[in-house]
């Protein structure tokens, strides 16, 4: 039997090409396998080789979501792919993002099986989990030998056309598909027997989990604003010249507040950037450009606005987990309802 | 951040340059903004030309912060 034929998408970085000041790396194809395309080989065996390695770099493809999809589907479909092996991301957003949507357009245009990696907090869980198979990884490229195992025997499994087990068995992320099987006792004495261990206080385990809808409603909108109160958040990690909180530029553990008491223009001297998950460059050499404290301050002094809130708050959401997120905002939110706040800008990089 | 923020009742909008992750975070008002690195500005203009694009932005974040929304709304125009 001939091998089967595998095609693997993965970023600048994992292609060896370079970090974020590569990030805008174009979509290429290389024959044979790149970086971490050599563990999954050596996982298939004699199974499956992998044909070709198509790479794309992460800031270039979240700009050009339809574009770049729409380019490398052209360049995987060349190499007739049985499956498509897609990262793993693990908790990288913009290669999570990548990730998915490279498996979304395999899926739905190519009709060809995939199989990508993820953090369960990676954005692209949730935007792509219904259209591919995504194995659970850790949240850093140091769950790689952890990861490749799964993805690799999933993969093959597809490939091959068999059957595909439970998200459990399978190690992926649950995709939301119903399937039909039967039990070998009725449904009634499962849920009884269900009740029994709940009310025992044992474990048990559903059988239809309920989705977790988190959203909230939109807020009232501002009736006067050239009466309101304006505040500025970010994620993108505008800080004071010198980071003085030592916020870290990944896994953020902290965020701060600064005053902005005499700051009408944002400049090299006084501020700079502490994500480590875009190329710093522009946001160094004008931080106005992640925070727009100049335009506000002229709109400030316009009318335009009733003020700007002395104080502007920033942390660095690169692979921050959502629980910390969470705690960030909700002190950040009291701050601002104590401090009279009407409004707020929040800035995303 | 936004959702937590929003919940108190103080409205909120996110500019952002990747709208899905936007979207699927679950922000309610949401401009559009130029390009990762430098969401606010555009290192390709001249200085002046750049700052007008930021206000135009900053202008357009102050007009979703006073429209009423029953969910989700890109203000792309």
């Amino acid at each position: 039997m001939s091998k089967l034929r595998v095609v693997h998408y993965i970023n600048q970085f994992y292609a060896g090409i370079g970090g974020e000041d590569k990030a805008d790396h174009k979509p290429e194809v290389r024959e044979g396998k790149v970086g971490p395309g050599m563990a999954f080989q050596q996982a298939f065996g004699d199974e499956a080789e992998i044909v070709a390695t198509v790479i794309c770099g992460d800031t270039y493809f979240n700009e050009n979501i339809e574009s770049a999809s729409a380019e490398i589907i052209s360049m995987i479909k060349q190499y007739k792919p049985d499956v498509v092996i897609c990262g793993p991301a693990f908790n990288a957003g913009r290669y999570g993002v990548a990730c998915g949507a490279v498996a979304k357009a395999v899926a739905e245009e190519l009709k060809v099986p995939v199989v990508a990696g993820m953090y369960p907090e990676n954005p692209g869980v949730d935007m792509y989990k219904k259209y591919a198979y995504i194995i659970e990884t850790a949240n850093s490229a140091v769950g790689m030998k952890k990861a490749v195992g799964p993805m690799a025997s999933l993969a093959l499994k597809l490939a091959k056309g068999e059957e595909i087990g439970s998200p459990k068995e399978e190690g992926y992320i649950a995709r939301g598909v119903r399937k039909n099987y039967f039990a070998s006792e009725r449904g009634a004495k499962r849920a009884v027997d269900m009740l029994i261990k709940k009310i025992k206080g044992e474990d048990f385990v559903t059988e239809f989990e309920m989705p977790v809808f988190d959203r909230v409603p939109p807020a009232k909108p501002v009736k006067d604003i050239t009466k309101a109160k304006i505040a500025l958040v970010s994620s993108g990690g505008p800080v004071p010249k010198g980071n003085p909180d030592h916020i870290e530029s990944s896994s953020a553990s902290k965020y701060g507040k600064y005053s902005l008491a005499g700051i009408y223009d944002l400049n090299p001297e006084n501020g700079q950037t502490a994500h480590g998950g875009y190329d710093p460059v522009y946001a160094n050499e004008d931080l106005d450009r992640v925070l727009p404290v100049d335009v506000l301050r002229e709109m400030e002094k316009a009318g335009e606005i009733g003020s700007l809130h002395e104080y502007w708050y920033a942390t660095v959401g690169n692979g921050t987990s959502v629980a910390n997120a969470k705690k960030f905002a909700a002190e950040i939110a009291k701050d601002l309802l104590a401090a009279g706040v009407d409004a707020v800008i929040l800035t995303s990089t | 951040m936004v959702k937590e923020i929003e919940k108190t009742g103080l409205p909120v909008v996110h500019m952002c340059t990747v709208v899905p992750i936007s979207l699927t975070v679950g922000a309610n008002r949401i401009v559009p903004t130029i390009a990762i690195p430098h969401p606010l500005g555009n290192p390709a203009l001249p200085r002046e030309e750049e700052k007008e694009l930021r206000r135009k932005l900053v202008r357009k974040a102050l007009v979703a912060l006073q429209t009423e929304v029953d969910g989700q709304t890109v203000f792309d125009k």
